[in-house]
């Protein structure tokens, strides 16, 4: 039996300042599936990503999300659309007048209509499955860059999307506080949340994709389970790449 | 002590015109934070078409003299428009319109200061470009925006003396015309000249008030 993909995006093109980015990138993501975009940076993995809720428009291409295709060129339904579709960044991007809870607020009284009361009780909840259930007072710049990515967690989550895409979400953060975001995320895969993430954390990949896509110049050059894909000998692109990204690591740390 | 008597004298009179001063520089902030704001936004996010018409705008009031400005519209575009403006009412729309051409400028430069993930983040929550302007740029932007917006206040202040020339009846106008009778000049100018600090003192202080009163924790840009 073939179940219906909850987001499925076809031949997407790109381009940017006349030069293509992103050629022809297809992707099919299913129910409760976490699927990992890793490669070389400028292969496309974050135009990909912004592409598939249309913060980069394609110039081509379909996006289907549970099975209806989406008309990006009307505003009405793209806004419906990004509504369901979550996204975290690499730079959290919080907003930098509201306090924690505020952030996760905003979206859910302006565009869901919740009323102030109903919004503010919806973020602390949220907030807590994050852990930061002691700082919804505190602005962006009160708080740690994993602090502040939890929160973009939350904003995320408290619209309920039917998929969340994370951009590279621990790149930008100190070392010791990876960890607090991955076990967050690790918790929503764990929980059944849809999700597509580009990541350089190999480890978290490895232990938790169920399919990792390799991408390099703006196009998907494999992708396979975790076991197939960095096994030992398999000679793929994708275990090559990671061999040199581990070992970088070795050598630094 | 016959400057000192004569200024006591008509103190009362001249303070009327600082009332008068103040109505002028309230009304035209007010009217280029009204007319400032959209048209900033309109030059950030706008059509072309709408961006170069505010552009036209922007460099026509302040490519112009206030002094001609004032002697254009008072007796020339309102007539025009078959506006029966008074001398007070005719200063402040024109300090006004000015004002809304610099203001426009604070504010843009204030919107373009902002990290472009702000309004991003907006989209990607499914907010629409307005409904990110308004809640999200808007709020992070006026606040920036502050500092400039209290030199633009003491420059209208300022500004406002003008008044003289269509006859409103301001501090400079009172002063003018009791000095003329008086021959009091030195100390009546004195006398103004201190009206307008402390009006320019007391409005910079409470914009500074404002500033602190709206700070976020930590935030810098």
């Amino acid at each position: 039996m073939t179940q219906t993909p909850v987001l499925r995006v076809e031949n997407i093109n790109v381009t940017l300042g006349g030069k293509a980015i992103l050629k022809d990138v297809s992707l099919s993501v299913n129910k409760g599936e976490l699927k990992v975009l890793i490669g070389p940076s400028g292969a496309g993995k974050s135009t990909f990503l912004q592409s598939i809720n249309c913060l980069i428009p394609p110039v081509s291409g379909n996006i289907w999300l549970e099975g209806e295709r989406v008309d990006i060129e009307n505003r009405k339904k793209l806004h419906g659309y990004r509504e369901h579709v979550g996204m975290i960044f690499q730079d959290f991007n919080l907003f930098d007048h509201l306090r924690a809870a505020d952030n996760v607020s905003i979206a859910l009284r302006k565009v869901r209509g919740m009323s102030r009361k109903e919004a503010h009780a919806r973020a602390l909840q949220e907030l807590d499955r994050v852990g930061l259930g002691d700082k919804v007072n505190l602005y962006p710049a009160e708080l740690s860059g994993g602090q502040k990515q939890r929160v973009a967690i939350a904003r995320a989550l408290a619209m309920d999307p039917t998929v969340l895409l994370l951009d590279e979400p621990t790149s930008a953060l100190d070392p010791e506080l990876v960890g607090e975001v991955l076990a967050v995320i690790r918790d929503m895969a764990q929980s059944g949340l849809t999700m597509v993430m580009a990541t350089h954390q190999m480890d978290f990949a490895r232990a938790l994709a169920d399919e990792i896509v390799f991408m390099q110049q703006g196009q998907i050059i494999e992708q396979g389970s975790p076991a197939e894909l960095l096994a030992d000998k398999s000679g793929t692109r994708t275990a090559d790449f990671c061999s040199k990204l581990s070992d970088l690591c070795e050598g630094s740390c | 002590m016959q400057q000192l008597s004569v200024i006591i004298e008509a103190l009362p009179y001249i303070l009327q015109g600082a009332g008068v001063s103040l109505a002028i520089v309230c009304f035209a902030m007010g009217v280029g934070l009204v007319m400032g704001i959209p048209m900033a936004v309109g030059l950030v996010y706008g059509h072309p078409v709408v961006r170069n018409l505010i552009r036209l705008y922007v460099w026509f009031f302040r490519g112009v003299p206030i002094l001609v400005l004032m002697f254009l519209f008072y007796f020339g575009v309102f007539d025009l428009l078959g506006l029966d403006l008074n001398a007070i009412s005719a200063v402040s729309l024109v300090l006004g319109l000015t004002s809304a051409a610099y203001q426009s400028q604070i504010f843009r430069g204030a919107i373009q200061s902002l990290p472009q993930g702000q309004l991003r983040a907006a989209r990607a929550l499914g907010m629409s470009d307005p409904q990110g302007v308004v809640s999200i740029i808007l709020p992070q932007a006026l606040r920036l925006s502050i500092p400039a917006w209290s030199n633009e206040y003491s420059i209208i202040l300022k500004d406002s003396a003008l008044a003289y020339v269509v006859g409103a009846m301001d501090i400079f106008t009172r002063t003018h015309f009791v000095a003329s009778r008086t021959y009091e000049h030195l100390a009546l100018f004195i006398n103004a000249g201190v009206l307008y600090f402390i009006i320019t003192l007391v409005g910079v202080k409470l914009l500074l008030a404002l500033e602190k009163k709206v700070r976020i924790p930590g935030y810098t840009h």
